[in-house]
């Protein structure tokens, strides 16, 4: 059973680590999964306006759209073809907003999964410049000043029922479920559009040799994965956090040592 | 852009830093206190009171400013106290929150003591302490936007702690050249001039290192802007401080552009890091060059080309 890192945290509390499967192969773009988590989060409305992109008018993740359903329209060589896939928080194993925020606000739960804790965040706005996948923002709304992003449910989890969105969703192209049996499912799922011939399909989030250590949500995408608006190869910062403590510890010592020579040949008085 | 990125209608695949200008205020006026602490703790070692006494007020200026930009600056500020309910060394912002709360304190108690001439040991003390910290204090903010998916940041870590260094000691020398009788000024003209050069030398060397794209937010717009402005004004200061830092005016001319130059070169980096974050293609050229270089097979690519709308 895969855990995330909170298995030492929660003992025997822990529970299997659970995520989303989204199959953008079987995605109709209704946008129920938007609604319903807009509902049942009670994500406030952050203006209707018409984008121009497609049927897509909510734009991107942000702190006040959790579940975004991208529209991509493409000429293909036999036509036209159209792309529809429901973005969501990756819920990263390593997972860069989480390891920045000095608050402690985010979390990781019994679940694997991460969440701000939004009575303790206190809008600094690291995790904003940490997260490889642009999922958090700052919710201005109302004087809010905190940053919002998908909670996988918690609260639902809780109490034993699936997210909002997965729930809704009518074509199980949001599944939800333990992260194991997602990604065996995932995988069988790969298999079988490669062997009607979809060559273009590919998993996303599936490699815990990734730069996250694999995702809480995998995505089975039908091109590149900027298509969709996702980086080809997210690294959690922090992994890079030895190099750059070395590198302030060295500049921090530089520094000291300017300072002494300025003095050098200086006498009293 | 000069390379086509795919992309999902243009839009950003990171989101664009949050930190609003109060940010790379705050990076200069912590940088030049910490460094004025140091410079002041290393005059008192060294027998120079004048020295010490105006770049202790300098510091002590600093660490009253900073945490008014770090407070202005947050989403909710009333609750600011919640950077104190932990320690995280995987967050340079939670490790850079208790360099800043004990600089502020030392050099604060250092001062007072210092301003109404009274308890000589506790000043000593908190002076000792307020230098030693004083250049993590000036580091440690390279290390927060370094460490972060910003490109222009994160692609600069090895060289942005070592910028900041350099940056802070040109502000705290030239400041301090500026206040301070030229005939015990010396090492603070000297302190100014290595800061500065420090300064230019390595960001020529990070940006040649992070390579022509990822380092162009530092080149063009509102960045280069900055970082041109601030390039200009190091090498004038420099040169004052050489030619005519020994008179009063002399010193007050470079170490007004010192300072000038030190705080173009933090809103530089605030620039260019808002710049890179905002454009798909400096996050999705680099990710993508780093996925050939580890060979791995490229999926095939199916119709790639945008649908046209009418």
């Amino acid at each position: 059973m895969r855990h995330g890192d909170g298995q030492t945290t929660y003992g025997l509390q822990i529970q299997p680590r659970v995520g989303f499967f989204t199959d953008t192969s079987v995605c109709i773009g209704c946008k129920a999964c938007e609604v319903a988590c807009k509902e049942w989060n009670l994500v406030p409305e952050d203006g209707l306006v018409w984008s121009g992109n497609s049927y897509d008018n909510t734009g991107e993740l942000s702190a006040n759209t959790w579940r975004h359903v991208a529209f991509i329209e493409q000429q293909v060589d036999d036509g036209f073809r159209w792309l529809m896939s429901s973005d969501v928080c990756k819920h990263c194993t390593h997972a860069g907003c989480l390891d920045v925020c000095p608050t402690g606000a985010i979390t990781r739960t019994e679940f694997g999964t991460v969440v701000i804790q939004d009575d303790v965040c206190n809008g600094c706005g690291y995790c904003v410049t940490a997260c490889p996948f642009g999922v958090i923002s700052k919710r201005e709304i109302g004087g809010d000043g905190g940053m919002h992003k998908c909670t996988l449910c918690y609260d639902r989890l809780e109490d034993g029922l699936e997210p909002a969105c997965a729930k809704a969703c009518p074509t199980k192209s949001i599944q939800f479920g333990p992260l194991d049996e997602l990604l065996e499912r995932a995988h069988g799922r790969l298999e079988d559009l490669r062997e009607s011939g979809v060559d273009d399909a590919r998993l996303y989030g599936a490699d815990e040799n990734d730069g996250v250590g694999g995702m809480g949500s995998v995505f089975l995408l039908l091109d590149e994965p900027e298509v969709y608006g996702l980086p080809p190869d997210p690294v959690d910062p922090t992994r890079n956090l030895g190099a750059i403590w070395a590198a302030a510890a060295a500049a921090a010592v530089v520094l000291a040592a300017g300072v002494a020579f300025a003095f050098a040949g200086e006498t009293d008085g | 852009m000069a390379e086509p990125a795919l992309s999902y209608y243009g839009k950003p695949i990171i989101k664009e830093p949050v930190w609003k200008t109060e940010i790379p205020h705050y990076f200069f006026a912590g940088g030049l206190a910490g460094t004025s602490a140091t410079l002041s703790a290393a005059a008192r070692a060294a027998g120079n009171e004048p020295l010490a006494r105006r770049a202790l007020y300098v510091a002590a200026a600093g660490v009253t400013v900073s945490p008014y930009f770090l407070i202005k600056d947050l989403g909710r500020p009333m609750r600011f106290y919640n950077m104190l309910r932990v320690f995280k060394v995987t967050s340079p912002m939670s490790v850079g929150t208790w360099i800043v709360a004990a600089e502020g304190t030392s050099t604060g108690i250092a001062a007072a003591c210092q301003l109404f001439g009274v308890l000589p040991r506790i000043r000593a003390t908190a002076q000792a302490v307020s230098g030693l910290l004083g250049p993590a204090m000036a580091t440690y903010t390279g290390a927060l936007v370094a460490d972060s998916v910003v490109p222009a940041w994160h692609e600069a870590r090895h060289e942005l702690p070592l910028v900041f260094a350099g940056s802070s000691a040109a502000a705290a020398g030239g400041i301090a050249a500026a206040l301070t009788p030229s005939e015990r000024g010396r090492p603070a003209r000297r302190l100014g001039i290595m800061g500065a050069v420090t300064e230019l030398v390595t960001q020529s060397v990070m940006e040649k290192r992070m390579g022509e794209l990822v380092a162009e937010p530092y080149r063009k717009g509102e960045g280069g802007r900055y970082a041109r402005a601030g390039q200009a004004a190091l090498l004038g200061g420099t040169a004052v401080m050489l030619l005519a830092g020994r008179t009063r005016v002399g010193a007050a001319v470079a170490g007004t552009l010192l300072a000038t130059g030190s705080w173009c070169t933090r809103f530089a980096v605030y620039h260019a890091g808002k710049t890179s974050a905002g454009d798909p293609a400096y996050t999705s050229v680099l990710q993508r060059a780093r996925v050939a270089e580890r060979g791995q097979p490229a999926v095939t690519r199916y119709g790639k080309t945008p649908f046209t709308r009418l």
